[in-house]
């Protein structure tokens, strides 16, 4: 292994000039728990390593009811999931988030860095699609907005080019009457990678019964996490009842693209597609009635 | 202080400063069992699956093979040694040993750090809120029921004492 440089900058220009000066001998560290693994069974080889904890616009974790939610690519998921606006508005996205590894894993891995590792199995990034959720990259041509949706490009590939790091993630506020879920099939209780996800939010309108809008995004069944706009347009303007349930479950079996692997095959995975649209349409329907 | 490849951090380990020279590429579990001769921690996977390793770091319980020594400058940190006060065990030890709750003891300081973070956090955890909070310390030894019962009995302990 070669000798390794590390910065730990305390400014975005700072990182920004590291990594234009680096070019691809530059790890960015977050948490680790991806980079830290790759980096020493030589999957990633880099002279230097950038901690970019330490810079101030990573670290916002905010709320506003007119703006949504701000969540920088350094908080990590320990410190997302206990905050309470998070629970309250999105809870999809912290039961994806708290999915993430162990308690020791927790700790460490952020959600920014569940969406730059690129995995279309990652626990986070169907919420985040389905939410309607900007990433904001910075580059050394300033900052851009990318749709979560647009994120991944591949198994381990993004939209991020070399001198660009991801910065926070945006969330915009719910409309009212609105909830969202994430279920992952996994063949233990813990400490697992995704067969398949699923994530669903949904706006009822005012009768409280009929669905006012509906997204649905699937994830590990494709090389990239998939919106399946079919399965929300099988529930608006719709009362949810077990045909549309089983419309909403329909698109997300055709939407899905498996491979089949040691999780599981194509077919399962496909099926199961299925099944956790279903089943997060009902969690999501759920949580709106509970208010 | 920082010379290419190699610097000088201090951290806090168990209230007391300490400064270590380190390589750029070592661990944080390098650190203190190479560095700082600090053994009690131990590795295991070096892949953050079996909590071995566990420490707590400004706060919060991390597998320490997945902390880059160098992030550790300035930080706080709890190991295992830090957990008994001289020759009187923490409640966590002491039941440990009560429960028998170790056979071969590589995974044991992992186990009782990561518990440490638990009760530090929440004093009165449920069977569940234990045994998904420990999802990430492996034992491949005793199973896990004298395990759960040893952080049970702990807590309870602790809660009647000033400790």
């Amino acid at each position: 292994m070669k000798p390794l440089e590390f910065h730990a900058p305390t400014t975005l220009d700072e990182a920004i000039g590291l990594l234009a000066a680096g070019g691809q001998d530059v790890g960015i560290l977050g948490g680790g728990t991806d980079l830290i693994i790759q980096y020493r069974a030589g999957r990633r080889a880099f002279g230097h390593m950038l901690d970019v904890k330490k810079i101030p616009e990573l670290n916002v974790l905010s709320y506003d009811d007119a703006t949504g939610l701000r969540l920088g690519a350094a908080v990590c998921c320990d410190a997302f999931t206990e905050y309470a606006p998070a629970l309250k508005h999105y809870p999809g996205l912290v039961e994806g988030a708290e999915l993430i590894g162990s308690t020791q894993i927790q700790s460490r891995a952020t959600v920014g860095g569940n969406v730059c590792n690129g995995s279309p199995a990652a626990d986070t990034i169907c919420s985040l699609i389905v939410l309607g959720a900007t990433c904001v990259v910075a580059g050394p041509g300033g900052t851009r907005e990318v749709a979560a949706k647009d994120f991944m490009t591949g198994p381990g590939q993004t939209v991020l080019q070399p001198g660009e790091l991801l910065v926070e993630l945006r969330v915009p506020p719910r409309p009212a009457r609105s909830a969202d879920a994430y279920l992952r099939f996994i063949p233990r209780n813990e400490m697992d990678i995704a067969v398949a996800g699923a994530a669903t939010t949904l706006t009822l309108a005012e009768d409280g019964t009929t669905v006012q809008d509906a997204r649905v995004a699937i994830g590990a069944v494709g090389p990239t996490p998939i919106l399946v706009e079919a399965a929300g347009a099988a529930l608006v303007g719709r009362k949810l009842d077990a045909a549309a349930l089983d419309a909403a479950a329909k698109a997300s079996e055709a939407a899905a693209n498996p491979i089949s692997d040691v999780r599981g095959t194509a077919e399962f995975r496909r099926h199961l597609a299925g099944v956790l649209t279903r089943r997060t349409i009902e969690i999501a329907a759920h949580r709106i009635q509970q208010g | 202080m920082s010379n290419g490849t190699k610097r000088i951090i201090t951290a806090t380990i168990n209230g007391n400063e300490t400064t270590m020279a380190i390589d750029n590429r070592m661990s944080l579990l390098q650190a203190l069992r190479d560095v700082a001769g600090m053994t009690g921690t131990k590795e295991g996977c070096l892949t953050g699956d079996c909590g071995a390793c566990s420490v707590i770091l400004n706060g919060r319980v991390v597998d320490s093979c997945l902390v880059m020594a160098a992030e550790a400058d300035g930080a706080q940190l709890e190991t295992v040694e830090g957990m008994a006060r001289g020759q009187e065990l923490h409640p966590l030890q002491t039941q440990f040993l009560e429960h028998a709750a170790l056979q071969c003891g590589i995974c044991t300081p992992g186990f009782l750090v990561a518990a440490k973070a638990l009760l530090d956090r929440n004093p009165n955890p449920t069977e569940e809120e234990i045994r998904y909070w420990l999802a990430g310390n492996l034992c491949r030894c005793t199973g896990y029921r004298t395990i759960i019962e040893a952080v049970q009995d702990a807590a309870a302990e602790l809660k009647t004492s000033a400790r």
